[in-house]
């Protein structure tokens, strides 16, 4: 498989990718604690808009209550390690097997009862709120007051339990978005991925070629939620506070699909080089921000940055830079 | 004597569920013509609210005067919005209209945060702690005032829409995309009429909303939210079923609150939500479309 794509890209394309993974590997021991601490963020956002991709830009569906499958990520694996002492390494077994139902239960009703575009993702948003209030209201999880893992200053690097350095939750997240962009390149180019394709750009002829729609279309939501409900663990171990006012939310359903959107939806480098864009761009704003005591400002050029790429370049920023570097193959045309 | 309870805060629910009515009127009318969802739908309320407090505070105007003022005001915002911005992305997927308006909604509230502070105001009218009392019933005269402008407006959409030739005109464009085109209507100018006539709904449900709540820069969200479910539960596209859906919600989040928690409240809104979406997708009083 991987030779098949190494034989399809261009010299170009194959360099370029060569130079970003061996920058990646090596950035921890090139850079200061606050650049390794916003590359962390970029990869984490790569990563769940990478999930998030899978449902919208392969299969078709529009999802805007990820935050609901990221949460309950979280809440579970770090529920079961604050009051069972379960390590992660189990407890994210019990964290995907939480986000796939939630996902598969959404899914079973939206594509069954057939709730379609906008009122499909209005459903998943109407979910993700619905489960942030009554999360609120649970004692157990902290309610309204929070969530939060014991916070040890230890030395050592713990892979099990998830307590160490930002470095290792560096290469960890950036696993994540290596095994995420793999299984997403091996998927697109699968039957499977096919199937969703067909799926995404003409429901009605996909059925009537026999392509059942609902088994694929449930496929497609289960992956996407639990590759999210994994990006939960790992925030929950990070951030090491949970919070279900900011958890739940529809503005982290739209920060999880921003990257993707501005970097290109149903593209395989549309959701890293949409993070690697945005969160930079934030960072930048603060600091350039910062000493002019005006609330609002940095947040008021965050949206208008998005509000042009829409208007400007509507299919995201990868398609865009694919061409200006010349990445595509000489002898196929454009894909 | 928790029976009258319950009856008084039912009206007071039913009188708040009507501002709602009014404010789901806006996205209402939007998506039923234009096929856009204002994910800015709160955010554009919130700025009706805002403009309405500056009039109270610099030139003493009692909010449901300076009611046509403020509509005008954000009548003309979406007329422009509509015309420079979003007639733009009409050809474009869902996800990419939903974040041009998302980012709209960030815009909106970063501008009210730089004019006004995060902190929550409020106009206090001089009958503000007045009210009416009805045999065992005691009602805020601040909603029952509320709750009667709600409805003139509402009706006088409604007479918009079924009696001038431009509200028949509009109502066509929605019916018929294609049609109107043929027929000659100019339908780039009735889709700008159509938002500016969404939004300045905002505006006169943000001046009344403003007689009834505090009003800070974060509250745009939840309103938005909250005409979503309106919205779906009396059928997207039909005007009566926004009323009747405001007025639902009014009355079961008021219930909701006393019954459980105030906290829960909207939990129970967004299960109903979920309920109609799954029995009743095109609404109760929504036309299944195709």
């Amino acid at each position: 498989m991987i030779a098949r794509v190494i034989e399809s890209a261009s010299p170009r394309a194959l360099a370029l990718l060569a130079v970003v993974t061996a920058a990646l590997l090596i950035a921890p021991y090139l850079v200061d604690s606050y650049v390794l601490s916003v590359l962390i963020i970029v990869l984490y956002f790569a990563y769940v808009g990478q999930a998030w991709n899978l449902m919208l830009g392969f299969a078709g569906q529009l999802s805007l209550g990820h935050a609901l499958f990221v949460s309950l990520g979280a809440y579970t694996s770090a529920a079961l390690f604050i009051k069972f002492g379960v390590p992660p390494v189990i407890g994210i077994f019990a964290a995907i097997a939480m986000a796939v139902v939630a996902g598969c239960l959404i899914g079973y009703l939206g594509f069954r009862f057939s709730i379609r575009g906008v009122y499909f993702a209005l459903l998943t948003i109407a979910f993700a709120e619905f489960t942030g209030i009554i999360v609120d209201h649970i004692s157990w999880l902290g309610a309204s007051s929070g969530l939060f893992l014991p916070v040890k200053n230890q030395q050592s690097n713990d892979l099990l339990n998830l307590r160490g350095s930002p470095t290792m939750f560096y290469y960890v997240i950036l696993a994540l978005t290596g095994f995420a962009f793999a299984l997403c390149s091996w998927l697109l180019n699968s039957k499977l991925g096919l199937y969703w394709q067909a799926i995404r750009e003409d429901q009605e002829a996909a059925e009537a070629s026999g392509v059942p729609l609902f088994r694929y279309k449930m496929i497609a939501v289960a992956i996407s939620s639990g590759l999210t409900g994994i990006g939960g663990v790992w925030y929950a171990f990070y951030y090491n506070n949970l919070f279900p006012e900011t958890m739940f939310k529809t503005s982290q359903s739209v920060e999880i699909i921003l990257g993707s959107v501005v970097g290109g939806v149903g593209t395989l480098f549309g959701p890293i080089l949409g993070a690697f864009v945005l969160t930079p761009l934030g960072e930048i704003l603060t600091a350039a921000t910062d000493g002019m005591h005006l609330d609002g400002v940095k947040s008021f050029f965050w949206g208008f940055c998005v509000a042009a790429i829409v208007l400007f370049r509507p299919q995201g920023l990868w398609p865009w830079i694919y061409d200006v570097l010349g990445l595509a193959p000489k002898k196929e045309g454009k894909r | 004597m928790s029976g009258g309870l319950y009856l008084n805060v039912a009206v007071s629910g039913l009188l708040t569920g009507l501002i709602y009515g009014l404010s789901a009127l806006g996205l209402s009318v939007i998506f039923g013509v234009i096929r856009i969802v204002n994910f800015a739908h709160g955010e554009m309320m919130v700025l009706g609210m805002f403009a309405t407090l500056v009039l109270f505070r610099a030139l003493g105007i009692d909010p449901l005067l300076s009611l046509p003022l403020v509509a005008a005001a954000l009548f003309a915002f979406g007329y422009l919005l509509q015309d420079l911005m979003v007639r733009r992305v009409a050809h474009l997927a869902d996800h990419m209209q939903f974040l041009l308006m998302a980012s709209v909604a960030v815009m909106l509230i970063s501008v009210c945060l730089m004019m006004f502070g995060p902190d929550a105001q409020n106009a206090q009218v001089s009958y503000g702690f007045d009210s009416f009392a009805i045999g065992p019933l005691l009602v805020d005269k601040v909603r029952v005032y509320a709750g009667i402008a709600a409805l003139i407006v509402s009706g006088l959409l409604f007479a918009f829409f079924h009696y001038t030739p431009t509200g028949k005109a509009i109502r066509a464009c929605g019916d018929n995309y294609t049609g109107a085109l043929v027929v000659g209507l100019n339908v780039r100018r009735l889709y700008a009429l159509t938002f500016g006539i969404g939004t300045a709904c905002l505006g006169a449900a943000g001046a009344i909303m403003l007689l009834l709540v505090d009003v800070h820069p974060y509250l745009g969200p939840s309103y938005t939210l909250l005409a979503f479910i309106i919205v779906i539960i009396g059928g997207m596209g039909s005007l009566p079923g926004a009323l009747l859906g405001g007025m639902l919600i009014g009355v079961s989040e008021a219930l909701a609150g006393v019954i459980l928690q105030p906290s829960l409240k909207s939990a129970f809104s967004f299960g109903l939500l979920i309920l109609v979406l799954l029995v009743r997708p095109q609404g109760l009083l929504g036309k299944v479309s195709r």
